[in-house]
């Protein structure tokens, strides 16, 4: 082993990095972008649902319960139907999620008792489709405990006891932002994207070109390639980690209840993990195009839709919940969590940061063995 | 007898991708098992559905009204009942650790509060860390709430004003939900995932397979030839179509088979837009090609673009919950359009009657971008 040697590689790589500063830019653009567009545009609770109604009734009280929906930031009325089948068209079309239908007598058979009024939904989007009922059913039950309200008190009955109040707590995410969530995410993907994706490409890339054969005649040794190819990209990840961390927490307010160097040495362990595996795989594909695509598939994917990122383990089959144990990057994202909004003491989550020691130490002798200096 | 020549060269160039695409077993593996992989994982793992949520209750009123109401969220399908506890602490701890996503906590007088007409309190403590869930956990609980209140309500006027019992206006909602009856999850994220495996794989391979010509030197070898420009395109390109058609087909079925979403529409509309789809797909690829001197430049790029594609897209998140600006902004995303037209195609069943504008802005941008690829494609030559 030799320094002299290691900083050499190191420097060879660097400069090749150096000189596409586009790619340079767009890794850390990447991270800026996601942030922008999870913490503005996507949005998981559902508002401004477009509501399409058909009011055949008329009548004043008909009127008072639209107007209900139309006050209510979580609908808009986008179109007045005229007759069932254009309600109909506009569900099928896909202008209207909702569709409400007051019956004709609404207002006869609501003085004489019990009415009910139709919602039909276009329920090809589940999530938003039950969530935008939820609402809908808030507005009609509001509106009927209105009704039973003034009726009780024409005729000096005891008024009706309101709903349960629930008091909502929440926790750890006070607001209910989902980019409170989002943060932690975004930051293992960006490392999953960086570590696996750039380095599955640095030996391929050597195969593919031939200039394998020229660093196979010098004396350089598998470690030492290994230790300065990985050095420059550990550094971009650490950078990028750390605008990502910074970026979320002085922009967009998350909280930071935990501390920095925890940040910091979890981020290195799992950049070592995901670098190991991106070289691996870069050592074994030999073609940049395949190497990728293995990355794609084991790093990039698990960490975007398996470790709990989006979609929440809990919900998933209990298979694909045995496989997401195996992935280092759910470790790494209950750490982050941990981190960022609990703030919770080391010893909780010890056990992570153990599995991510192992994950570490296996991967990177696999990576160095895989490595053979030798031309086929 | 021009024509003729033309076809013989794209022929070869036909010949000559097959070869090199299917002749390495790691690109084969490449080319068809990540689509299913991808297809079977996003199937089982891309679900927004919240059920089973793990509760504790805290019950300091321990009456037969605190206990009833307990009983209907343990009954419920979206609450499973960890823990009875006593001691404030308990609750904080399992919360802290996640064991556990929500606490309620009955304080004494609930009883009381209802039997004396007063609006009675619930404390529900949540673990947000993971917001959509926390929101759609407390919707639960404060619908259980409110069955549980009208419930008692009406029982209430039964035994203190039975003259009124039947009488008494109220509106329910009725709900119909169409193409979806079941709210089932996967039904409406199977068929986006084909679109999203799509767009990147026939974009990937198409960036990388002309950036890699460059990046080895093969592209001036082949330039020398007598090929001609629109030539070389489609010989290169036409490959990559056949092999995406070939996927959306296999991973369809593997939607429709394995997990059991229907599928309403025709297929004619179906393959139709699939294939205008990946036209305007592989012009982003080309585009990315034209920019890109070397793969792993074309792989940024390619990144660059798919992220911001696939979350626009209306893939995870309704268009329509977006702020204004954003909405605008999906109208560039050729995703968008597609998205809407699987959807529409599987679960509703519609034709080419309503889907005829998403169609359109599909092939206009795949006309768009393949005329200006093949116009840049000549300057990055040089």
């Amino acid at each position: 082993m030799s320094l002299r040697r290691i900083y050499a590689v190191m420097r060879k790589e660097v400069i090749q990095i150096s000189r596409d500063v586009r790619s340079l830019l767009i890794i850390f653009a990447i991270p800026l972008i996601l942030l922008f567009i999870y913490g503005y545009a996507v949005n998981l609770d559902v508002k401004h649902v477009p509501l399409c109604v058909y009011d055949r009734d008329g009548s004043q009280k008909s009127q008072d319960l639209l107007k209900a929906f139309q006050a209510s930031e979580y609908f808009q009325i986008v179109h007045l139907a005229r007759d069932y089948p254009d309600v109909v068209h506009e569900i099928d079309s896909g202008d209207a999620a909702l569709a409400i239908v007051i019956p004709p007598r609404f207002s006869e058979d609501l003085d004489a008792g019990g009415t009910s009024v139709q919602a039909i939904l276009d329920a090809s989007d589940s999530n938003s489709a039950s969530i935008g009922l939820g609402y809908a059913q808030g507005i009609v039950a509001t509106f009927s405990s209105r009704v039973q309200l003034e009726w009780a008190q024409q005729r000096g009955a005891a008024p009706p006891v309101p709903p349960l109040d629930i008091r909502a707590r929440t926790w750890f995410n006070e607001d209910l932002e989902s980019m409170a969530n989002i943060v932690p995410g975004v930051v293992a993907l960006v490392m999953a994207v960086v570590g696996a994706f750039l380095t599955s490409l640095t030996i391929a890339r050597e195969w593919e070109r031939g200039t394998m054969e020229q660093l196979i005649s010098t004396p350089v040794q598998p470690l030492e390639i290994q230790i300065g190819k990985l050095i420059p990209y550990f550094v971009i990840g650490m950078a990028d980690t750390t605008l990502c961390a910074v970026a979320g927490v002085a922009w967009f307010g998350v909280p930071f209840r935990g501390s920095w160097p925890l940040l910091f040495g979890s981020s290195a362990l799992f950049l070592i993990v995901v670098l190991s595996l991106g070289y691996w795989m870069s050592v074994t594909a030999k073609s940049q195009l395949a190497a990728s695509q293995f990355a794609l598939v084991a790093t990039f994917l698990p960490t975007f839709l398996l470790s709990g990122f989006l979609f929440p383990i809990d919900q998933m089959p209990v298979v694909v919940q045995f496989i997401t144990r195996i992935l280092p990057a759910r470790y790494y994202i209950t750490i982050l969590r941990n981190i960022f909004l609990k703030g919770t003491p080391v010893s909780l989550f010890a056990s992570q940061f153990f599995a991510l020691i192992i994950y570490a130490i296996v991967l990177v002798i696999m990576a160095t063995r895989a490595f053979e200096k030798r031309l086929e | 007898m021009k024509f003729l020549q033309a076809l013989r060269r794209v022929r070869h160039m036909l010949v000559k991708e097959f070869l090199q695409t299917l002749r390495d077993p790691r690109t084969r593996f490449v080319l068809f098992a990540p689509p299913i992989i991808q297809m079977m994982v996003f199937g089982y793992a891309a679900t927004l559905e919240v059920k089973h949520v793990q509760f504790a209750v805290l019950d300091h009123d321990n009456t037969q009204e605190s206990r009833d109401f307990i009983a209907r969220l343990s009954a419920s399908r979206y609450f499973d009942l960890m823990l009875r506890t006593q001691h404030k602490e308990d609750l904080r701890d399992g919360i802290d650790r996640g064991d556990f996503l929500l606490g309620i906590e009955i304080d004494s007088g609930f009883a009381q509060d209802l039997r004396g007409g007063k609006g009675a309190q619930v404390q529900v403590i949540v673990d947000s860390t993971n917001s959509n869930t926390a929101l759609v956990g407390l919707g639960y609980v404060t619908q259980i709430g409110a069955k549980f209140a009208q419930d008692y309500q009406q029982d209430r006027m039964r035994r203190t004003t039975p003259q009124f019992a039947g009488i008494v206006p109220h509106v329910d909602l009725v709900e119909r939900p169409w193409f979806n009856e079941g709210f089932d999850s996967r039904w409406f994220f199977v068929p986006g995932v084909i679109g999203n495996l799509m767009l990147v794989m026939v974009m990937n391979l198409t960036a990388f397979a002309v950036v890699r010509e460059r990046e080895i030197g093969t592209l001036e070898q082949i330039m020398v030839t007598p090929i001609r420009r629109w030539e070389f395109i489609l010989g290169k390109t036409l490959p990559f179509f056949l092999i995406g058609v070939f996927d959306a087909g296999l991973i369809s079925l593997v939607g429709t088979i394995w997990f059991g979403v229907p599928f309403r529409g025709s297929v004619a509309v179906l393959a139709g837009s699939t294939m205008i789809f990946l036209l305007s797909s592989l012009g982003v690829g080309l585009f990315i090609s034209t920019i890109s001197a070397n793969q792993q430049q074309a792989m940024v790029s390619a990144f660059f673009f798919i992220m911001p594609a696939t979350t626009l897209s209306g893939f995870g998140t309704p268009i329509s919950s977006m702020p204004p600006f954003f909405q605008k902004l999906t109208y560039l995303d050729p995703l968008r359009y597609f998205m809407i037209v699987l959807r529409s195609v599987y679960l509703k069943g519609v034709g080419f009657d309503v889907l005829w504008p998403q169609i359109v802005a599909m092939a206009v941008f795949a006309f768009v971008l393949l005329w200006i690829s093949i116009l840049r494609f000549h300057k990055s030559l040089e």
